[in-house]
């Protein structure tokens, strides 16, 4: 608290250092300390603001979304009614925003806000059937921004990722980054796909044949996403779209063992593993067309597998054998200039699996054999440094959200294998269900407001 | 057959009963039947029927004997198909990480050799599995080459490589349950199902 409160008075002389500074440890802005010690790992507090009009599910959704967020301090307030009462009622709620600096038209006690460490505040109304979501800055004590929507009713399988959407609003008005608030991670458990909503609510099963399905993989546009069935011993892809469940299979695979699919960025071609007598190989092919299927790796005496693209589709990181144990290998998207990506010990470093590249290009996860037991490590793409990111229990097949620092994983930290997910910025770790047997996790991209939520 | 014995019977009695009236009694003339020869004769022609039937009666029982051998030799065939299915599907297991044939698993695969050539038109699918320790999707690359491991060793030992196909199923399909060396050591192993030919095997 006395973090959250030096922050708010460092806000208060300089709100946009400490925005960038929760985006982003690491890009400090030079010259703009005067006096002030630059403090990392200080959040902004937000407040979300009580009041009966908006339903009780919606604000505990929101403020559940936002603390998951990991990007502010929530600040929970003591005595709800005798704040209530030192505070204005939110009497203009409905009104179209003052805008600018006229926070006394939106009615809210800024001071008092201010002093309980509150940069920003968010009111949820309900006029008529439209949620109407206030935004305040508390230190510029004026309205930052008023969304309006028509949230689907309670029943509705739209409706949780409706209010998500809210939440994602709230941090593009204050901190003007893109939130993970509306999205799903699909997991793989007893050979089914299943998906559930990043705060742990809602799984449900996506794809159920009589056949076991391996290694979902989300589609770019996050309408669709693909994954591997066996099918007498061969392994055919499928790719799924999201809302009506209708799934095609990809044309050239099921013949031999195909597995690992991942999308390219433009969402056209999709990249795999192909297992032959000859051994593993990576393969494109052009789900667009259905067509002209492409052979990147050769690699006679070496497996070659588990293809993931760089956000700018120009570059894929793979796992490689031809070290003698598996390591995290890169190449061009045409399979020319195949090089080390993670590096490693000869003899010292384990094998290392599953690398995932992070949406904003600047990161590789991907999990390391440590002393017998696996972890998860973050290469830097750039630098090609290794840091490792777990060490407690097994922890195995990381993806990234959408924000490129929080990413899931799977771990046996609590005694069964289950997914958690860590946020790289504040080192916070929860675990996303509490079930055994949940794994290979595909963290999806924000769901498209277009696309049914019901996968 | 039965039938066909019948009509032998009736006509080596046909036969018997010409020949008695072929060979007159040497005696008596013939306007006077003599009652010994009579006797004689029909005595002769009732030995010659018992005589068939008895014949029958052992052919009966030698075709009888020969049915029983067939059937005891069919099922001692499918007996033996029994046996060399389960001498094929014998597992063979791995090291960890590791998709060479071990030593002492080679004799089971020279066994396995031995049957293909035994029974030419046996084909049949290796699955490689891997235990649960390594990475899910790298286990099913791995399970690959213990599949292949085992059929470059059957080719290299002189079965043809269109009647052995590989699949591998990784870490997905565990034998034994258990978290510990014993199920993993368990678990990494490359198993044997027929995929045609098999309805009766020869013992090699």
């Amino acid at each position: 608290m006395a973090l959250a409160l030096a922050g708010v008075a460092l806000l208060s002389v300089f709100p946009a250092v400490q925005r960038s500074a929760a985006q982003d440890s690491s890009a400090v802005d030079r010259g703009v300390r005067i006096g002030i010690i630059y403090r990392p790992g200080v959040r902004p507090g937000l407040v979300v603001l009580p009041g009966a009009a908006a339903p009780d599910s919606v604000r505990a959704i929101i403020a559940r979304d936002l603390d998951l967020s990991d990007r502010f301090e929530l600040i929970t307030l003591p005595a709800g009614d005798s704040i209530r009462v030192s505070a204005a009622p939110l009497a203009g709620a409905g009104r179209p925003p003052a805008g600018g600096r006229g926070g006394a038209a939106a009615g809210l006690n800024y001071q008092l806000y201010q002093a309980l460490g509150a940069d920003f505040a968010v009111g949820l109304a309900l006029v008529g059937d439209t949620t109407v979501l206030t935004v305040h800055d508390v230190a510029a004590g004026g309205v930052r921004r008023e969304f309006r929507s028509r949230l689907p009713p309670l029943k509705d399988p739209e409706f949780r990722i409706a209010v998500h959407r809210l939440a994602d609003h709230i941090l593009e008005a204050t901190l003007g980054v893109g939130g993970i608030a509306a999205t799903r991670i699909l997991f793989v458990m007893d050979g089914k796909v299943y998906a559930i909503d990043q705060d742990g609510a809602d799984k449900r099963l996506v794809s159920s044949s009589d056949h076991q399905a391996m290694s979902p993989a989300w589609a770019p546009d996050g309408r669709r996403f693909s994954y591997m069935e066996f099918w007498s011993g061969h392994g055919q892809l499928f790719v799924q779209l999201v809302g009506p469940g209708k799934r095609q299979p990809v044309a050239t695979t099921g013949q031999a063992l195909d597995f690992t699919p991942a999308f390219s960025p433009d969402g056209k071609t999709l990249a795999f593993s192909r297992a032959t007598e000859e051994g593993t190989d990576i393969y494109t092919v052009n789900i667009k067309d259905n067509c002209c299927l492409q052979r990147l790796t050769v690699g006679r005496f070496s497996d070659n597998l588990s293809p993931t693209y760089s956000p700018d589709g120009q570059r894929i990181a793979f796992v490689s054998t031809r070290p003698g144990l598996p390591q995290v290998y890169v190449m061009a998207a045409d399979g020319t200039d195949q090089q080390l990506f993670a590096p490693f010990d000869y003899g010292v470093t384990g094998s290392s699996n599953a690398p995932d590249w992070s949406p904003d290009g600047q990161s590789v996860a991907f999990h390391r054999d440590v002393g017998g037991t696996l972890q998860v490590f973050v290469l830097d793409a750039r630098t090609r440094a290794v840091r490792q990111l777990t060490s407690l229990g097994r922890n195995e097949d990381p993806t990234w959200a959408p924000d490129s620092r929080h990413v899931a994983f799977v771990s046996d930290r609590s005694g069964y294998r289950q997914l958690w997910i860590i946020d790289l910025e504040t080192g916070r770790i929860r675990p996303l269900l509490q079930q055994s047997g949940a794994r290979l996790p595909a963290w999806s991209p924000r769901i498209p407001e277009t696309a049914s939520s019901t996968p | 057959m039965k039938r066909l014995s019948l009509i032998v019977l009736s006509g080596i009695a046909a036969v018997a009963l010409a020949a008695c009236s072929h060979n007159p009694p040497p005696v008596t003339t013939p306007q006077q039947p003599n009652a010994d020869s009579v006797a004689a004769a029909e005595r002769a022609r009732q030995d010659s029927i018992d005589r068939a039937a008895a014949e029958a009666r052992a052919r009966e029982e030698t075709e009888r004997q020969r049915q029983q051998r067939i059937a005891d030799s069919l099922a001692a065939l499918g007996h033996t198909t029994e046996a060399v299915r389960t001498m094929l599907a014998t597992l063979i297991h791995f090291d960890y990480d590791k998709s060479n044939i071990r030593p002492e698993d080679a004799s089971i695969l020279d066994q396995k050799v031995a049957i293909l050539q035994a029974n030419p038109n046996l084909r049949i699918r290796v699955s490689g599995h891997c235990d649960e320790r390594g990475s899910d999707e790298y286990n099913l690359a791995l399970g690959n080459r213990r599949a292949t491991a085992t059929k470059q060793y059957l080719v290299s030992h002189g079965i043809e490589a269109a009647r052995i196909e590989t699949v591998s199923y990784g870490e997905e399909r565990p034998l034994a349950q258990g978290h510990d060396e014993a199920a993993w050591a368990q678990n990494r192993r490359d198993e044997f199902e027929i995929v045609a030919g098999g309805d009766a095997l020869r013992q090699p």
